[in-house]
């Protein structure tokens, strides 16, 4: 069925010299590497370009922890690539310290973490893991990764504007960043990053409606839904969130543009700019922020639940037990899922929202708390008396758990409306959000390429240096952030240029210098993982075909899969991918591809009873269920 | 499987290996397609809902109504124009016009897609034919009302001393506040936008039909794919009426 859908997709798209059944070497440099419709390779494309820009918004950050933690420091060394944006007296521009920040933002969320990290790993493990041959439709596939790619480049341009990129902060708000008077960054910066933004957007929406589609269609015989690796189902909810909350995104975004280029009045009233009226009348900032926060909130789940469902995997292969509550993982996820789409508001509770629409949002904010836990126990409770292996991956797993954990901790106190008072727009949040939805899913994504670094270059990585890695970066981020809740409660506002004429601020100078030494650190110690990466991929080990000992179906393609992953027929299934450590069986892994009737010896007696059904596994056997859907 | 007593000898479609919505891949992206630009959608009109509802309503009775940039204008007493019938008032009557052409659009749309199940190569044609005549009637229409709009009524407002201005666009709005006119070209402007691209498919539909590509392939679906989009864009459609012009 799987292959009949492709036939028909080639038809529609006119290439129908494009024939996924069969692994095929021709084609040129250009077809194969380039514009490639291999999921791999547009997996590949989307980790080298999302590793690019990790690394360019972790330069950026540097460069403003240095103005936050060194304040007197001179920073005319900077100027051979900063040129102008360093003042004459040797400091950080002020107004360009704003795009820093408001770029690291941009770069960092949807760049990395939604591109480089769902971009990557949707593409590589979907068709692998449920056992099809490439995407539904690779054409598309492709180009999600162009117009991503497009959107890097007009992004990465706006760095270089005489008047810089957009500087009104990630989330944009007007009207600061619908007014070029307001700031340097909000003239053509601004124009570039919104269309960027819309690029990007389409990118993950020809990417989602892929993702979900091959998912509910390309399964391969026996993949039910109950049986698919938990990565499988975090990136379909993944999927799902995206194409459903970007698309308000990009009319908010439309909106905006008008209001900067068509002297529209969507977001604009009652402004005064040296005392003379604007024409701007009746629009509302606050609806931007409204309109922002539908996809903003559900955003940080698109960052987060990948991560949360690649860990799942690495954390149940590498304790050698089965996943501990799988139902409840998928459960848990999708009531996340839902609840990421009614919370959008606790970012705007000091925006004068009635107190008691504050205190409903405030509920079902808290009430995430729940599932969350819920992953949690469940991942410390799978690797309870586990035969724990502590690979890189499964290294940075349980960082990421560590991660989830302390960030989620601290958003239970801004999710509270009072308390959000106290805390909104503080370094607080600043700390929470980055252990729990930035270093987390991190964490989650360099996890994920450890742990599938051998099926995608063929080879291993270094085991130590990915250790040495892991520790850098797991005490340097907490290093970074742990002294910002300090910093957030004492009153420290967010993205301000400097606190030196405050004097409640002076005593923290020393905790802003460490921050800012960590911060230092942390990036040094992620060319450790540069070098590793681009080393292993042409020197390191040859990988074996199963490294890790694991269950899903991506382990059973050659070591080096061409375009159609498998040679001959696709492997059916017949078990869940957690049959780690089976009572009575010789091996502690059976992967998902082994039919019952071969291990008799630790088949459960209800699986004993299926055995009867793989042996009738042929055509003609499916019934449809009738009346139910 | 509820219904079967030994759940162990059935399958499900959804045991993988088939499509269990019995739905081509094509045709699942584009209903989750349709899913998305819904939201863009509601996102629209969620945002002309409140900005509305942030501005003064007309309260007076409908037969002393004046233009003013003090409270939101009644729509029927904006759209009453049609062509060639200078000077008459009808309320809605054109627009009512535009709303039928589109929805009969969707039926000749229907009215293809049945003709590909049967695989009548001369009536997809034909009933394409429409549905594109249908599209481009309906935004000849719209440019028509578009022109009247930017164009203005009889009495115009003040814009600066001595000065009047007449008809609307994006900043300036003699009907009432700027925000209507602005959000009336925005989201009927996005529709319109969308039902462009609607008459592009189905003439590339219309195109390929000619030529044989369908009956070649041995099935019409991508008639049923691009009909689907197009009964959406009808859709929304219903709403932005009921929105911008009814309520």
């Amino acid at each position: 069925m799987a292959t009949t859908d492709i036939h028909i997709h080639s038809d529609v798209h006119h290439h129908d010299d494009h024939d996924h059944e069969h692994e095929h070497h021709e084609g040129n440099f250009w077809t194969n590497y380039v514009f490639s419709q291999d999921h791999k390779v547009i997996a590949k494309q989307f980790l080298i370009t999302g590793i690019f820009w990790a690394l360019l918004g972790g330069t950026l950050s540097v460069i403003f922890r240095l103005q936050l933690g060194f304040p007197d420091m001179n920073l005319d060394w900077l100027k051979p690539v900063l040129g102008e944006w360093i003042t004459p007296e040797g400091k950080l521009d002020p107004e360009f310290y704003l795009a820093l920040v408001t770029m690291h933002g941009t770069i960092m969320v949807f760049f990395v973490l939604t591109a480089g990290l769902s971009g990557t790993f949707a593409n590589f493990l979907i068709p692998l893991q449920i056992g099809a041959r490439d995407m539904a439709s690779g054409f598309l596939n492709m180009l999600s990764y162009w117009f991503f790619f497009l959107s890097s480049v007009i992004m990465f341009t706006s760095l270089f504007l005489s008047t810089g990129p957009a500087s009104g902060g990630w989330t944009i708000y007007p009207p600061l960043s619908a007014l070029p008077q307001a700031i340097k960054g909000s003239g053509l910066g601004m124009t570039l990053w919104l269309v960027a933004m819309a690029l990007f957007i389409v990118s993950s929406l020809l990417g989602g409606i892929n993702y979900i589609t091959t998912i509910i269609n390309l399964r391969t015989k026996g993949m039910s839904f109950t049986k698919m690796p938990l990565t499988i189902w975090a990136l379909f909810f993944t999927a799902i969130i995206g194409v459903l909350s970007f698309p308000v995104l990009f009319a908010a975004a439309l909106l905006l543009i008008f209001d900067r280029s068509f002297g529209t009045s969507f977001y604009l009233s009652d402004i005064y700019i040296g005392g003379e009226a604007l024409a701007h009348d009746g629009g509302s900032p606050i609806l931007f922020q409204h309109l922002f926060w539908f996809l903003g909130h559900p955003e940080v789940y698109i960052v987060l639940l990948p991560a949360l469902g690649l860990s799942s995997e690495i954390i149940a292969t590498n304790s050698r037990k089965p996943i501990f509550g799988y139902k409840a993982m998928i459960g848990s996820m999708l009531f996340i899922a839902i609840l990421s789409f009614i919370v959008w508001a606790h970012h705007m509770f000091v925006t004068g929202m009635n107190p008691f629409l504050g205190s409903i949002f405030m509920l079902l904010t808290l009430i995430i708390a729940v599932p969350s836990a819920v992953k949690i126990f469940n991942y410390v409770t799978t690797l309870w008396k586990g035969n724990i292996r502590f690979t890189s991956g499964m290294l940075f797993s349980i960082g990421m758990v560590s991660f989830f954990l302390t960030g989620g901790i601290t958003g239970i106190f801004l999710g509270n409306s009072a308390i959000d008072i106290q805390l909104h727009d503080t370094y607080f949040v600043v700390a929470h959000f980055h252990l729990v939805m930035g270093s987390a899913s991190f964490f989650g994504m360099l996890a994920g390429i450890y742990h599938w670094f051998p099926k995608m270059f063929g080879r291993m990585m270094n085991e130590t240096l990915g250790s040495i890695h892991f520790w850098l970066t797991f005490v340097g981020v907490y290093m970074v952030f742990f002294p910002m809740h300090y910093i957030g409660i004492a009153g420290f506002p967010r993205r301000y240029y400097s606190w030196t004429n405050f004097d409640t601020f002076s005593g923290f100078t020393d905790l802003n210098m460490l921050v800012s030494t960590a911060a230092i650190l942390t990036l040094a110690a992620q060319f450790i993982f540069l070098f590793n990466f681009f080393y292993s991929m042409f020197r390191g080990r040859l990988a074996p075909a199963n490294p890790w000992q694991s269950n899903t179906l991506e382990w059973t393609t050659p070591r080096n899969p061409g375009h159609g992953n498998w040679v001959g027929e696709i492997p059916s299934v017949y078990r869940w991918p957690y049959d780690y450590s089976k009572p009575g069986s010789k091996e502690d892994y059976i992967p998902q591809h082994i039919p019952f009737s071969e291990t008799p010896e630790s088949n459960l007696p209800s699986e004993n009873d299926l055995i009867k059904l793989e042996t009738s596994n042929g055509e003609g056997k499916i019934i449809v269920e009738g009346g139910k859907h | 499987m509820a219904s079967s007593s030994s759940v162990a000898s059935d399958k499900s479609v959804w045991d993988g290996g088939a499509s269990p919505m019995g739905a081509s891949y094509g045709k699942l992206m584009m209903w989750f397609f349709l899913l998305s630009d819904a939201f863009t959608f509601s996102a629209l009109l969620i945002t002309y809902g409140l900005v509305r509802s942030s501005h003064e309503g007309y309260t007076g009775p409908i037969e002393d109504f004046v233009f003013s940039q003090n409270y939101w204008p009644v729509p029927e007493r904006v759209f009453e124009a049609v062509p060639f019938l200078h000077g008459v008032e009808l309320p809605l009557v054109f627009v009512g016009i535009m709303t039928f052409i589109l929805i009969m659009s969707s039926v000749t749309m229907v009215l293809a897609v049945e003709a590909g199940h049967r695989m009548d190569r001369k009536a997809v044609e034909k009933w394409m034919l429409w549905t594109i005549l249908g599209g481009i009637a309906f935004l000849s229409c719209q440019a028509w009302e578009w022109a009247h709009f930017i164009h203005g009524a009889e009495t115009g407002k003040a814009v600066a001393e001595g000065t009047t201005f007449f008809g609307a666009n994006l900043v300036h709005n003699q009907y009432g506040p700027p925000d209507f006119a602005a959000f009336f070209f925005f989201i009927t402007g996005f529709h319109g936008f969308h039902v462009f691209s609607g008459v592009c498919l189905n003439f590339l539909i219309y195109y390929n039909t000619v030529t044989g590509v369908y009956q070649r392939r041995g099935h019409y679906e991508m008639v049923e794919k691009v009909g689907l989009y197009w009964h959406f864009v009808d859709l929304v459609w219903v709403f932005v009426f009921t929105f911008f012009y009814l309520v």
